[in-house]
């Protein structure tokens, strides 16, 4: 029973937090713009609105239009549970989970792609062959920094290797993990979440056409995808475990806090790259990973 | 000569007024490289020099990833610096003629060279876009590959106990590879002689090995070959530029009467 209630309030928590994130993240940036800026919980609005709304279906799309955004959330909100929470541990951990969750994040990015597909249209194809060709390096600095992170400390689940802190590889983790937060989430220099152009989108491209409650799967699934990475962020370079219970919870929060003004600020400050300038940036982030596997490898030889 | 013989010096000096323009902000990314473990964990002296190694490291990369020559040069110079104040960290004591040769290594490698080759760039007029044979992601990838292939390496080969839990043949490894990778990838005259001042940069580092063993007079030498090389190269590119309107050396191929 206790297990059950720890777990409904686990998934409130996260269902609940995370359209606050990119509120946040949109109030920093109308501060540096000297602008009030839309509210905090602008996205709940939002959510509430399409949620109401009817879908508009294409007569090309199959029922996968509708359920892969229905899949991906589902995923999404799945390898969310799997991250822990600071002292409270996991509520699904097992060993080998940090595979999971990976796959997981793959597997909300597959149905993300097949939903833009189904609708056929170009702009859609466009946004998807960008999304996947971004991913095919962003998942390669995820998989050598859950590398670095296990080899580290020597464990195989998402508890075991988050607890302690990256240890002298952190900074190096932190920048490869942050850098590879923006291109996931499709944050300024690699996608402008703002842009209103379709020739230039990456992520809005490929939800052009959805509407009603899929779109609001997919906009929530995205906030979900985006505190998950500041999550992760967080609890790979702070040492949680290291910390009392209270302090360890603040920690957390501040952390994830720092990491969404920092998606600001970088919005705030710079402008997008051009896509040639983009595979240079993540190859970038992916040797900060593997510099990181590098030194947890090395160090703990020496 | 061998090679271990060319790199010989027994102590340098920093000194706080560097010139201006060598002032150097690297991009915020590469920050992070500059902590390595080991500078935890080992002994501060090691700790120390580790950290300064882990920052070679890093800048052969960013040689490797910068597409503008003035980057390359600056990247390579301030390698040249930060080499320069090893020895400063591994002596426990410092004489003068030691401090004299430190100060001509800074200011050489630091100052004069970089200088030269701006000069140069300048005389000649060309644009400071490289158009690289390896692209800057395949030669990113070698570079961070030989890095790790050279830490690898290191462990395996039989060094003096108190060489072991430090960076310097994993360092010099990787520098002398980042060179290669330069020589062999950029098309432009100047950003192949960056790529040999950052092999030179490898080869020092390893002779930093044998730091008590050879004389002080070596890398006086090998300063000033370098500096005249430098010079030498500074009025071929000149000179080719002239004769063939363009820096790309993939034009020297016809030999004519």
């Amino acid at each position: 029973m206790l297990t059950l209630l720890d777990f409904i309030l686990r998934l409130a928590l996260w269902l609940v937090l995370a359209p606050l994130l990119p509120g946040l993240i949109n109030k920093v940036k109308a501060w540096v713009a000297g602008r009030r800026g839309p509210p905090v919980l602008q996205l709940y609005y939002d959510l509430a609105r399409l949620w109401r709304k009817s879908v508009v279906l294409s007569t090309l799309a199959s029922p996968g239009f509708i359920l892969a955004p229905a899949v991906a959330w589902v995923a999404l909100v799945g390898a969310a549970l799997l991250l822990p929470l600071g002292p409270a541990g996991t509520a699904l951990g097992f060993r080998g989970d940090v595979l999971l969750m990976i796959y997981l994040l793959a597997l909300a990015r597959f149905c993300t792609v097949w939903a833009a597909l189904e609708t056929g249209s170009a702009f859609e194809g466009m946004g998807s062959v960008r999304e996947v060709s971004y991913a095919v390096l962003t998942e390669a600095a995820i998989i050598a920094a859950v590398l670095s992170l296990c080899v580290n400390t020597g464990g195989l689940s998402l508890g075991a290797i988050l607890a302690p802190s990256a240890g002298a590889g952190a900074a190096l983790l932190a920048g490869g993990l942050f850098t590879v937060l923006l291109a996931e989430n499709c944050r300024v220099p690699f996608d402008d979440p703002n842009t209103h152009l379709e020739l230039t989108m990456v992520h809005e491209a490929m939800i052009l056409d959805h509407s009603g409650p899929p779109l609001a799967a997919i906009l929530h699934g995205a906030s979900v995808k985006l505190m998950l990475f500041s999550v992760l962020l967080v609890q790979a370079v702070v040492p949680l475990g290291d910390l009392a219970p209270l302090a360890a919870y603040g920690a957390l929060a501040g952390g994830v806090l720092v990491v969404v003004v920092g998606v600001g600020l970088v919005e705030s400050l710079l402008a997008r790259f051009a896509f040639r300038q983009v595979p240079f940036l993540l190859t970038l982030a992916f040797l900060l990973c593997l510099f990181a596997l590098l030194v947890a490898w090395k160090g703990g030889a020496a | 000569m061998r090679i271990a013989d060319w790199a010989a010096d027994d102590g340098y000096r920093i000194f706080a007024d560097e010139p201006t323009g060598l002032v150097y902000s690297p991009p915020a990314i590469f920050y992070p490289l500059l902590t390595t473990r080991y500078s935890l964990l080992l002994p501060p002296m090691t700790g120390t020099l580790n950290l300064l190694i882990g920052l070679s490291m890093g800048l052969n990369l960013m040689a490797l990833g910068s597409s503008r020559i003035p980057s390359l040069i600056r990247a390579m110079s301030v390698q040249g610096v930060v080499l320069g104040i090893m020895p400063l960290l591994m002596e426990h004591h410092i004489v003068w003629p030691v401090a004299l040769v430190a100060l001509a290594t800074v200011a050489v490698k630091g100052a004069i060279i970089p200088r030269l080759l701006q000069r140069a760039m300048r005389a000649a007029n060309i644009d400071r876009d490289m158009e690289p044979l390896i692209g800057f992601i395949p030669s990113l990838l070698l570079g961070a590959g030989g890095t790790i292939v050279a830490m690898a390496l290191a462990r395996s080969l039989p060094l003096l106990p108190e060489h072991a839990g430090s960076l310097l043949v994993p360092g010099a490894l990787a520098s002398v590879l980042t060179g290669f990778v330069l020589l062999i990838g950029r098309t432009k005259a100047i950003s192949q002689v960056c790529g040999y001042l950052i092999l030179e940069n490898g080869i020092y580092l390893f002779g930093l090995l044998l730091i008590h063993a050879t004389p002080l007079l070596v890398e006086a030498g090998i300063l000033l070959d370098l500096t005249v090389g430098v010079f030498v190269i500074g009025i071929i590119v000149d000179h080719i530029q002239r004769a063939f309107d363009s820096l790309d050396t993939s034009k020297l191929t016809v030999l004519r009467e």
